[in-house]
Protein backbone atom coordinates (compact mmCIF):
# COMPACT_ATOMS: atom_id res chain seq x y z
CA UNK A 1 0.00 0.00 0.00
CA UNK A 2 2.99 2.33 0.42
CA UNK A 3 3.24 2.94 -3.33
CA UNK A 4 -0.36 4.10 -3.29
CA UNK A 5 0.22 6.71 -0.58
CA UNK A 6 3.50 7.79 -2.17
CA UNK A 7 1.62 8.70 -5.36
CA UNK A 8 -1.03 10.57 -3.37
CA UNK A 9 1.63 12.49 -1.47
CA UNK A 10 3.67 13.18 -4.62
CA UNK A 11 0.68 14.65 -6.45
CA UNK A 12 -0.28 16.86 -3.52
CA UNK A 13 3.27 18.07 -2.91
CA UNK A 14 3.79 18.81 -6.61
CA UNK A 15 0.52 20.70 -6.91
CA UNK A 16 1.37 22.66 -3.77
CA UNK A 17 4.86 23.62 -4.95
CA UNK A 18 3.66 24.62 -8.41
CA UNK A 19 1.33 27.23 -6.99
CA UNK A 20 -1.56 24.86 -6.57
CA UNK A 21 -4.27 23.60 -8.90
CA UNK A 22 -6.44 23.42 -5.80
CA UNK A 23 -6.03 27.13 -5.14
CA UNK A 24 -6.92 27.93 -8.75
CA UNK A 25 -10.03 25.76 -8.61
CA UNK A 26 -11.28 27.39 -5.44
CA UNK A 27 -10.61 30.93 -6.71
CA UNK A 28 -12.48 30.08 -9.90
CA UNK A 29 -15.33 28.67 -7.82
CA UNK A 30 -15.58 31.81 -5.66
CA UNK A 31 -15.43 34.23 -8.58
CA UNK A 32 -17.99 32.33 -10.67
CA UNK A 33 -20.48 32.21 -7.81
CA UNK A 34 -19.87 35.91 -7.07
CA UNK A 35 -20.86 36.80 -10.62
CA UNK A 36 -24.41 35.52 -10.17
CA UNK A 37 -25.66 37.95 -7.51
CA UNK A 38 -24.12 40.75 -9.58
CA UNK A 39 -25.83 39.52 -12.74
CA UNK A 40 -29.20 38.45 -11.33
CA UNK A 41 -29.45 41.21 -8.73
CA UNK A 42 -29.08 41.09 -4.94
CA UNK A 43 -32.72 40.20 -4.17
CA UNK A 44 -32.52 37.49 -1.49
CA UNK A 45 -35.63 35.56 -2.62
CA UNK A 46 -34.30 34.93 -6.12
CA UNK A 47 -30.81 34.14 -4.84
CA UNK A 48 -32.14 31.62 -2.32
CA UNK A 49 -34.14 30.00 -5.15
CA UNK A 50 -31.27 29.65 -7.63
CA UNK A 51 -28.48 29.37 -5.01
CA UNK A 52 -28.07 25.57 -4.86
CA UNK A 53 -28.01 25.28 -8.64
CA UNK A 54 -25.49 28.12 -9.01
CA UNK A 55 -23.10 26.65 -6.45
CA UNK A 56 -23.38 23.17 -7.96
CA UNK A 57 -22.78 24.37 -11.52
CA UNK A 58 -19.78 26.43 -10.37
CA UNK A 59 -18.44 23.37 -8.53
CA UNK A 60 -18.79 21.20 -11.67
CA UNK A 61 -16.88 23.75 -13.73
CA UNK A 62 -14.22 24.19 -11.04
CA UNK A 63 -13.47 20.46 -10.95
CA UNK A 64 -13.01 20.51 -14.74
CA UNK A 65 -10.05 22.92 -14.42
CA UNK A 66 -7.61 20.53 -12.81
CA UNK A 67 -8.68 17.46 -14.82
CA UNK A 68 -6.71 18.36 -17.91
CA UNK A 69 -3.45 18.09 -15.97
CA UNK A 70 -4.44 14.96 -14.05
CA UNK A 71 -2.59 12.55 -16.38
CA UNK A 72 -1.29 14.83 -19.14
CA UNK A 73 1.84 16.19 -17.40
CA UNK A 74 2.79 12.75 -16.08
CA UNK A 75 2.27 11.32 -19.57
CA UNK A 76 4.50 13.98 -21.13
CA UNK A 77 7.43 13.66 -18.72
CA UNK A 78 7.26 9.86 -18.67
CA UNK A 79 6.36 9.37 -15.00
CA UNK A 80 3.14 7.66 -16.06
CA UNK A 81 5.20 4.97 -17.83
CA UNK A 82 7.14 4.41 -14.62
CA UNK A 83 3.97 4.21 -12.53
CA UNK A 84 2.56 1.67 -14.99
CA UNK A 85 5.53 -0.70 -14.53
CA UNK A 86 5.52 -0.59 -10.72
CA UNK A 87 4.08 -3.68 -8.96
CA UNK A 88 1.07 -1.53 -8.07
CA UNK A 89 -1.86 -2.26 -10.45
CA UNK A 90 -2.63 0.65 -12.77
CA UNK A 91 -6.14 0.79 -11.27
CA UNK A 92 -4.60 1.60 -7.88
CA UNK A 93 -2.41 4.28 -9.47
CA UNK A 94 -5.53 5.85 -10.99
CA UNK A 95 -7.35 5.61 -7.65
CA UNK A 96 -4.40 7.34 -5.93
CA UNK A 97 -4.43 10.12 -8.49
CA UNK A 98 -8.20 10.50 -8.11
CA UNK A 99 -7.84 10.70 -4.34
CA UNK A 100 -5.11 13.33 -4.64
CA UNK A 101 -7.21 15.28 -7.14
CA UNK A 102 -10.21 15.19 -4.81
CA UNK A 103 -8.11 16.33 -1.83
CA UNK A 104 -6.77 19.21 -3.92
CA UNK A 105 -10.01 20.38 -5.54
CA UNK A 106 -13.06 18.60 -4.10
CA UNK A 107 -12.22 19.06 -0.43
CA UNK A 108 -11.50 22.83 -0.67
CA UNK A 109 -14.79 23.28 -2.56
CA UNK A 110 -16.53 21.46 0.27
CA UNK A 111 -15.06 23.94 2.76
CA UNK A 112 -15.92 26.99 0.66
CA UNK A 113 -19.42 25.86 -0.33
CA UNK A 114 -21.19 26.57 3.01
CA UNK A 115 -19.80 30.13 3.06
CA UNK A 116 -21.03 30.73 -0.47
CA UNK A 117 -24.37 29.12 0.33
CA UNK A 118 -24.86 31.54 3.21
CA UNK A 119 -23.92 34.46 0.98
CA UNK A 120 -26.71 33.29 -1.35
CA UNK A 121 -29.19 33.19 1.59
CA UNK A 122 -29.67 29.44 1.67
CA UNK A 123 -31.56 28.48 4.85
CA UNK A 124 -30.11 26.40 7.66
CA UNK A 125 -31.77 23.02 6.97
CA UNK A 126 -30.72 23.30 3.38
CA UNK A 127 -27.12 23.97 4.39
CA UNK A 128 -26.48 20.64 6.16
CA UNK A 129 -28.03 18.68 3.29
CA UNK A 130 -26.09 20.76 0.80
CA UNK A 131 -22.73 19.94 2.40
CA UNK A 132 -23.64 16.24 2.62
CA UNK A 133 -24.68 16.24 -1.04
CA UNK A 134 -21.42 17.95 -2.02
CA UNK A 135 -19.42 15.42 0.01
CA UNK A 136 -21.15 12.55 -1.82
CA UNK A 137 -21.17 14.21 -5.23
CA UNK A 138 -17.67 15.66 -5.65
CA UNK A 139 -15.85 12.26 -5.53
CA UNK A 140 -18.19 11.05 -8.30
CA UNK A 141 -17.19 14.09 -10.33
CA UNK A 142 -13.52 13.17 -9.92
CA UNK A 143 -14.09 9.53 -11.00
CA UNK A 144 -16.14 10.62 -14.04
CA UNK A 145 -13.59 13.31 -14.83
CA UNK A 146 -10.73 10.78 -14.68
CA UNK A 147 -12.34 8.95 -17.63
CA UNK A 148 -12.28 12.11 -19.73
CA UNK A 149 -8.76 13.02 -18.56
CA UNK A 150 -7.42 9.56 -19.46
CA UNK A 151 -9.20 9.46 -22.83
CA UNK A 152 -7.81 12.83 -23.92
CA UNK A 153 -4.19 12.15 -22.89
CA UNK A 154 -2.09 13.23 -25.86
CA UNK A 155 -5.01 14.75 -27.81
CA UNK A 156 -5.03 18.07 -29.64
CA UNK A 157 -6.98 20.74 -27.74
CA UNK A 158 -7.46 18.22 -24.94
CA UNK A 159 -9.04 20.74 -22.58
CA UNK A 160 -12.02 21.68 -24.73
CA UNK A 161 -12.56 18.06 -25.76
CA UNK A 162 -12.44 17.00 -22.11
CA UNK A 163 -15.25 19.44 -21.32
CA UNK A 164 -17.37 18.04 -24.16
CA UNK A 165 -16.86 14.46 -22.98
CA UNK A 166 -17.25 14.96 -19.24
CA UNK A 167 -20.05 17.50 -18.79
CA UNK A 168 -22.86 15.26 -20.16
CA UNK A 169 -21.81 12.59 -17.65
CA UNK A 170 -21.88 15.16 -14.82
CA UNK A 171 -25.60 15.84 -15.33
CA UNK A 172 -27.01 13.16 -12.96
CA UNK A 173 -24.84 14.42 -10.09
CA UNK A 174 -26.06 17.96 -10.76
CA UNK A 175 -29.73 16.91 -10.89
CA UNK A 176 -29.69 14.92 -7.65
CA UNK A 177 -27.33 17.32 -5.88
CA UNK A 178 -29.66 20.25 -6.50
CA UNK A 179 -32.70 18.04 -5.90
CA UNK A 180 -31.48 17.14 -2.39
CA UNK A 181 -31.15 20.79 -1.38
CA UNK A 182 -34.48 21.78 -2.90
CA UNK A 183 -36.21 18.92 -1.10
CA UNK A 184 -34.68 20.03 2.21
CA UNK A 185 -35.61 23.69 1.66
CA UNK A 186 -39.22 22.86 0.75
CA UNK A 187 -39.58 20.63 3.83
CA UNK A 188 -39.52 17.25 2.06
CA UNK A 189 -37.13 14.42 2.82
CA UNK A 190 -33.74 14.83 1.15
CA UNK A 191 -32.89 11.20 1.83
CA UNK A 192 -33.89 9.70 -1.56
CA UNK A 193 -31.71 12.23 -3.38
CA UNK A 194 -28.78 11.62 -1.06
CA UNK A 195 -29.16 7.85 -1.47
CA UNK A 196 -29.10 8.25 -5.26
CA UNK A 197 -25.96 10.40 -4.94
CA UNK A 198 -24.39 7.65 -2.83
CA UNK A 199 -25.42 5.11 -5.45
CA UNK A 200 -23.88 7.24 -8.18
CA UNK A 201 -20.65 7.33 -6.20
CA UNK A 202 -20.67 3.53 -5.85
CA UNK A 203 -21.32 3.22 -9.59
CA UNK A 204 -18.80 5.79 -10.81
CA UNK A 205 -16.01 4.37 -8.63
CA UNK A 206 -15.64 1.06 -10.53
CA UNK A 207 -16.78 2.48 -13.89
CA UNK A 208 -14.39 5.44 -13.66
CA UNK A 209 -11.44 3.32 -12.58
CA UNK A 210 -12.07 0.66 -15.23
CA UNK A 211 -12.57 3.10 -18.09
CA UNK A 212 -9.73 5.46 -17.21
CA UNK A 213 -7.29 2.60 -16.64
CA UNK A 214 -8.24 1.05 -19.99
CA UNK A 215 -7.77 4.44 -21.68
CA UNK A 216 -4.38 4.97 -20.03
CA UNK A 217 -3.20 1.50 -21.09
CA UNK A 218 -4.04 2.44 -24.68
CA UNK A 219 -2.24 5.77 -24.37
CA UNK A 220 0.87 4.02 -23.03
CA UNK A 221 0.90 1.26 -25.69
CA UNK B 1 -18.13 -13.16 -36.88
CA UNK B 2 -14.37 -13.42 -37.27
CA UNK B 3 -14.83 -14.52 -40.88
CA UNK B 4 -15.86 -10.95 -41.65
CA UNK B 5 -12.76 -9.47 -40.05
CA UNK B 6 -10.90 -9.60 -43.34
CA UNK B 7 -11.45 -6.26 -45.09
CA UNK B 8 -11.19 -7.81 -48.57
CA UNK B 9 -13.85 -10.38 -47.78
CA UNK B 10 -15.99 -7.60 -46.37
CA UNK B 11 -15.57 -5.57 -49.57
CA UNK B 12 -16.73 -8.56 -51.65
CA UNK B 13 -19.79 -9.13 -49.45
CA UNK B 14 -20.52 -5.39 -49.39
CA UNK B 15 -20.49 -5.25 -53.19
CA UNK B 16 -23.24 -7.92 -53.23
CA UNK B 17 -25.34 -6.45 -50.40
CA UNK B 18 -25.14 -2.79 -51.38
CA UNK B 19 -27.44 -2.76 -54.48
CA UNK B 20 -30.07 -4.78 -52.59
CA UNK B 21 -30.03 -2.62 -49.49
CA UNK B 22 -30.09 0.55 -51.59
CA UNK B 23 -33.05 -0.73 -53.60
CA UNK B 24 -34.80 -1.83 -50.40
CA UNK B 25 -34.27 1.63 -48.89
CA UNK B 26 -35.84 3.38 -51.88
CA UNK B 27 -38.74 0.92 -52.11
CA UNK B 28 -39.55 0.95 -48.38
CA UNK B 29 -39.15 4.71 -48.11
CA UNK B 30 -41.52 5.20 -51.06
CA UNK B 31 -44.08 2.78 -49.64
CA UNK B 32 -43.70 4.14 -46.12
CA UNK B 33 -44.15 7.77 -47.15
CA UNK B 34 -47.15 6.84 -49.32
CA UNK B 35 -48.79 5.01 -46.40
CA UNK B 36 -47.83 7.71 -43.89
CA UNK B 37 -48.81 10.77 -45.87
CA UNK B 38 -51.78 9.56 -47.96
CA UNK B 39 -53.28 6.30 -46.65
CA UNK B 40 -53.10 6.60 -42.87
CA UNK B 41 -55.87 8.60 -41.19
CA UNK B 42 -55.41 11.98 -39.52
CA UNK B 43 -55.60 11.85 -35.73
CA UNK B 44 -58.93 12.92 -34.20
CA UNK B 45 -57.10 15.15 -31.72
CA UNK B 46 -53.87 16.12 -33.42
CA UNK B 47 -55.15 16.38 -36.99
CA UNK B 48 -52.67 16.21 -39.83
CA UNK B 49 -49.67 17.01 -37.63
CA UNK B 50 -49.72 13.43 -36.34
CA UNK B 51 -47.93 12.53 -39.58
CA UNK B 52 -44.72 13.97 -38.10
CA UNK B 53 -44.73 10.81 -36.00
CA UNK B 54 -43.82 8.65 -39.02
CA UNK B 55 -40.44 10.42 -39.23
CA UNK B 56 -39.96 11.27 -35.56
CA UNK B 57 -40.49 7.88 -33.95
CA UNK B 58 -38.40 5.77 -36.38
CA UNK B 59 -35.61 8.38 -36.23
CA UNK B 60 -35.62 8.19 -32.42
CA UNK B 61 -35.53 4.37 -32.59
CA UNK B 62 -32.61 4.56 -34.99
CA UNK B 63 -30.78 6.99 -32.69
CA UNK B 64 -30.89 4.38 -29.92
CA UNK B 65 -30.32 1.40 -32.24
CA UNK B 66 -27.26 2.94 -33.90
CA UNK B 67 -25.75 3.90 -30.56
CA UNK B 68 -26.20 0.31 -29.39
CA UNK B 69 -24.56 -0.92 -32.63
CA UNK B 70 -21.75 1.57 -32.09
CA UNK B 71 -21.21 0.36 -28.52
CA UNK B 72 -21.35 -3.30 -29.62
CA UNK B 73 -18.79 -2.61 -32.37
CA UNK B 74 -16.62 -0.80 -29.82
CA UNK B 75 -16.79 -3.74 -27.41
CA UNK B 76 -15.81 -6.12 -30.25
CA UNK B 77 -12.96 -3.78 -31.18
CA UNK B 78 -11.70 -3.66 -27.59
CA UNK B 79 -12.03 -7.38 -26.90
CA UNK B 80 -10.92 -9.00 -30.18
CA UNK B 81 -9.05 -6.07 -31.81
CA UNK B 82 -11.28 -6.67 -34.81
CA UNK B 83 -9.94 -4.39 -37.60
CA UNK B 84 -13.37 -3.64 -39.06
CA UNK B 85 -15.15 -3.04 -35.76
CA UNK B 86 -13.25 0.19 -35.09
CA UNK B 87 -14.13 1.41 -38.56
CA UNK B 88 -17.77 0.35 -38.14
CA UNK B 89 -18.02 2.37 -34.91
CA UNK B 90 -16.37 5.36 -36.55
CA UNK B 91 -18.66 5.12 -39.60
CA UNK B 92 -21.82 4.71 -37.47
CA UNK B 93 -21.35 7.79 -35.30
CA UNK B 94 -22.23 10.50 -37.87
CA UNK B 95 -25.27 8.52 -39.09
CA UNK B 96 -26.53 8.11 -35.53
CA UNK B 97 -25.90 11.78 -34.79
CA UNK B 98 -27.99 12.73 -37.84
CA UNK B 99 -30.89 10.50 -36.76
CA UNK B 100 -30.70 11.95 -33.23
CA UNK B 101 -30.76 15.44 -34.68
CA UNK B 102 -33.76 14.53 -36.89
CA UNK B 103 -35.58 13.09 -33.86
CA UNK B 104 -34.92 16.26 -31.84
CA UNK B 105 -35.83 18.62 -34.70
CA UNK B 106 -39.04 16.84 -35.70
CA UNK B 107 -39.95 16.51 -32.04
CA UNK B 108 -39.52 20.23 -31.66
CA UNK B 109 -41.67 20.94 -34.73
CA UNK B 110 -44.31 18.54 -33.41
CA UNK B 111 -44.09 19.97 -29.89
CA UNK B 112 -44.85 23.53 -30.96
CA UNK B 113 -48.50 22.88 -32.00
CA UNK B 114 -49.09 20.09 -29.43
CA UNK B 115 -47.42 21.37 -26.26
CA UNK B 116 -47.28 25.04 -27.23
CA UNK B 117 -43.51 25.24 -27.06
CA UNK B 118 -40.48 24.31 -29.16
CA UNK B 119 -38.67 22.75 -26.24
CA UNK B 120 -39.54 21.54 -22.75
CA UNK B 121 -37.01 20.33 -20.17
CA UNK B 122 -38.55 16.93 -19.98
CA UNK B 123 -36.60 13.78 -19.06
CA UNK B 124 -37.02 12.16 -22.49
CA UNK B 125 -35.98 15.27 -24.42
CA UNK B 126 -33.04 15.99 -22.15
CA UNK B 127 -31.74 12.41 -22.26
CA UNK B 128 -31.95 12.38 -26.08
CA UNK B 129 -30.08 15.70 -26.15
CA UNK B 130 -27.38 14.07 -23.99
CA UNK B 131 -27.30 11.16 -26.46
CA UNK B 132 -26.63 13.74 -29.17
CA UNK B 133 -23.76 15.15 -27.09
CA UNK B 134 -22.32 11.63 -26.74
CA UNK B 135 -22.36 11.20 -30.53
CA UNK B 136 -20.63 14.59 -30.87
CA UNK B 137 -18.05 13.69 -28.22
CA UNK B 138 -17.42 10.35 -29.90
CA UNK B 139 -16.80 12.03 -33.26
CA UNK B 140 -14.58 14.71 -31.71
CA UNK B 141 -12.52 12.17 -29.76
CA UNK B 142 -12.08 9.92 -32.83
CA UNK B 143 -10.47 12.77 -34.76
CA UNK B 144 -8.52 14.33 -31.87
CA UNK B 145 -5.28 12.36 -32.24
CA UNK B 146 -2.52 12.39 -34.83
CA UNK B 147 -2.51 8.59 -34.71
CA UNK B 148 -5.95 7.66 -36.06
CA UNK B 149 -6.04 4.24 -34.40
CA UNK B 150 -5.42 5.80 -30.97
CA UNK B 151 -8.48 8.03 -31.48
CA UNK B 152 -10.60 5.05 -32.51
CA UNK B 153 -9.58 3.05 -29.44
CA UNK B 154 -10.19 5.98 -27.07
CA UNK B 155 -13.60 6.56 -28.68
CA UNK B 156 -14.53 2.91 -28.21
CA UNK B 157 -14.09 3.26 -24.43
CA UNK B 158 -16.18 6.42 -24.49
CA UNK B 159 -18.88 4.58 -26.46
CA UNK B 160 -19.09 1.90 -23.76
CA UNK B 161 -19.24 4.51 -20.98
CA UNK B 162 -22.00 6.31 -22.90
CA UNK B 163 -24.13 3.14 -22.83
CA UNK B 164 -25.30 4.20 -19.33
CA UNK B 165 -27.45 6.79 -21.08
CA UNK B 166 -29.33 4.31 -23.30
CA UNK B 167 -31.57 2.78 -20.59
CA UNK B 168 -32.18 6.30 -19.28
CA UNK B 169 -33.48 7.38 -22.69
CA UNK B 170 -35.55 4.22 -23.09
CA UNK B 171 -37.26 4.28 -19.70
CA UNK B 172 -37.21 8.03 -18.99
CA UNK B 173 -40.92 8.21 -19.82
CA UNK B 174 -41.69 5.51 -17.23
CA UNK B 175 -39.34 6.65 -14.45
CA UNK B 176 -40.38 10.29 -14.48
CA UNK B 177 -43.70 12.03 -15.05
CA UNK B 178 -43.06 13.56 -18.41
CA UNK B 179 -44.92 15.55 -20.99
CA UNK B 180 -43.61 13.13 -23.60
CA UNK B 181 -46.03 10.23 -23.97
CA UNK B 182 -44.98 6.77 -22.74
CA UNK B 183 -44.11 3.90 -25.07
CA UNK B 184 -47.09 2.81 -27.13
CA UNK B 185 -45.62 0.22 -29.52
CA UNK B 186 -43.40 -2.14 -27.53
CA UNK B 187 -45.61 -3.01 -24.56
CA UNK B 188 -46.50 -6.15 -22.68
CA UNK B 189 -50.19 -5.89 -23.63
CA UNK B 190 -49.60 -5.22 -27.32
CA UNK B 191 -49.28 -1.92 -29.16
CA UNK B 192 -51.69 0.83 -28.10
CA UNK B 193 -51.93 2.21 -31.59
CA UNK B 194 -54.29 1.37 -34.43
CA UNK B 195 -53.05 -0.89 -37.24
CA UNK B 196 -53.59 1.85 -39.84
CA UNK B 197 -50.98 3.95 -38.05
CA UNK B 198 -48.74 1.08 -36.96
CA UNK B 199 -48.16 -0.23 -40.49
CA UNK B 200 -46.61 2.95 -41.94
CA UNK B 201 -44.59 3.39 -38.76
CA UNK B 202 -43.05 -0.07 -39.05
CA UNK B 203 -42.44 0.34 -42.80
CA UNK B 204 -40.67 3.64 -42.14
CA UNK B 205 -38.59 2.03 -39.38
CA UNK B 206 -37.57 -0.74 -41.79
CA UNK B 207 -36.75 1.87 -44.45
CA UNK B 208 -34.54 3.79 -41.99
CA UNK B 209 -32.76 0.57 -40.98
CA UNK B 210 -32.12 -0.31 -44.64
CA UNK B 211 -30.85 3.24 -45.14
CA UNK B 212 -28.47 2.79 -42.19
CA UNK B 213 -27.12 -0.47 -43.64
CA UNK B 214 -26.62 1.17 -47.05
CA UNK B 215 -24.85 4.26 -45.73
CA UNK B 216 -22.80 2.19 -43.28
CA UNK B 217 -21.53 0.00 -46.14
CA UNK B 218 -20.70 3.08 -48.23
CA UNK B 219 -18.87 4.77 -45.36
CA UNK B 220 -17.03 1.59 -44.35
CA UNK B 221 -15.94 1.03 -47.94
CA UNK B 222 -14.68 4.61 -48.07
CA UNK B 223 -12.76 4.15 -44.80
CA UNK B 224 -11.13 0.91 -45.97
CA UNK B 225 -10.13 2.43 -49.32
CA UNK B 226 -8.83 5.59 -47.62
CA UNK B 227 -6.68 3.44 -45.36
CA UNK B 228 -5.37 1.45 -48.33
CA UNK B 229 -4.48 4.66 -50.19
CA UNK B 230 -2.78 5.94 -47.04
CA UNK B 231 -0.57 2.86 -46.71
CA UNK B 232 0.19 2.85 -50.48
CA UNK B 233 1.34 6.46 -50.26
CA UNK B 234 3.47 5.66 -47.24
CA UNK B 235 5.25 2.78 -48.99
CA UNK B 236 5.76 4.94 -52.08
CA UNK B 237 7.40 7.66 -49.97
CA UNK B 238 9.57 5.05 -48.29
CA UNK B 239 10.60 3.58 -51.68
CA UNK B 240 11.46 7.00 -52.98
CA UNK B 241 13.53 7.77 -49.89
CA UNK B 242 15.43 4.50 -50.32
CA UNK B 243 16.17 5.33 -53.97
CA UNK B 244 17.40 8.83 -53.26
CA UNK B 245 18.62 7.98 -49.78
CA UNK B 246 22.43 8.20 -50.15
CA UNK B 247 22.10 11.22 -52.40
CA UNK B 248 19.93 13.03 -49.88
CA UNK B 249 22.39 12.36 -47.12
CA UNK B 250 25.20 13.99 -49.10
CA UNK B 251 23.15 17.15 -49.48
Amino acid sequence: MTGFWLIVRRDIVMAWRQGGDGLMAIMFFLITVTLFPLGVGPESGILARIGPAVVWVAALLATLLSLERMFQTDFEDGSLDLMAITPLPLEAVVLAKCLANWLLTGAPLLLAAPVLAMMLHMDREGLAVFVTAMALGTPSLVFIGAIGAALTVGAHRGGVLLTLLVLPLYIPVLIFGVGAVEAAVTGQSAQPHLLVLGGLLLGTLPLGLWASTAALRQALE
Amino acid sequence: MHRFANPNRFLRIAAVVLPWSAALTVALLGLGLYLALLVSPADYQQGESVRIMYIHVPAAWMALFIYSCLAAASAVALIWKHPLADLAAKASAPIGACFTFIALATGSIWGKPMWGDWWVWDARLTSVLILFFFYMGHMALTSAFEDASRGERAASILALVGMVNIPVVKWSVDWWNTLHQPASIVRMDGPAIHASMLAPLLVMAAAFTAYYVTVLILRLRGEILARKIGSLRLTRIQDRQEESGPHMREV
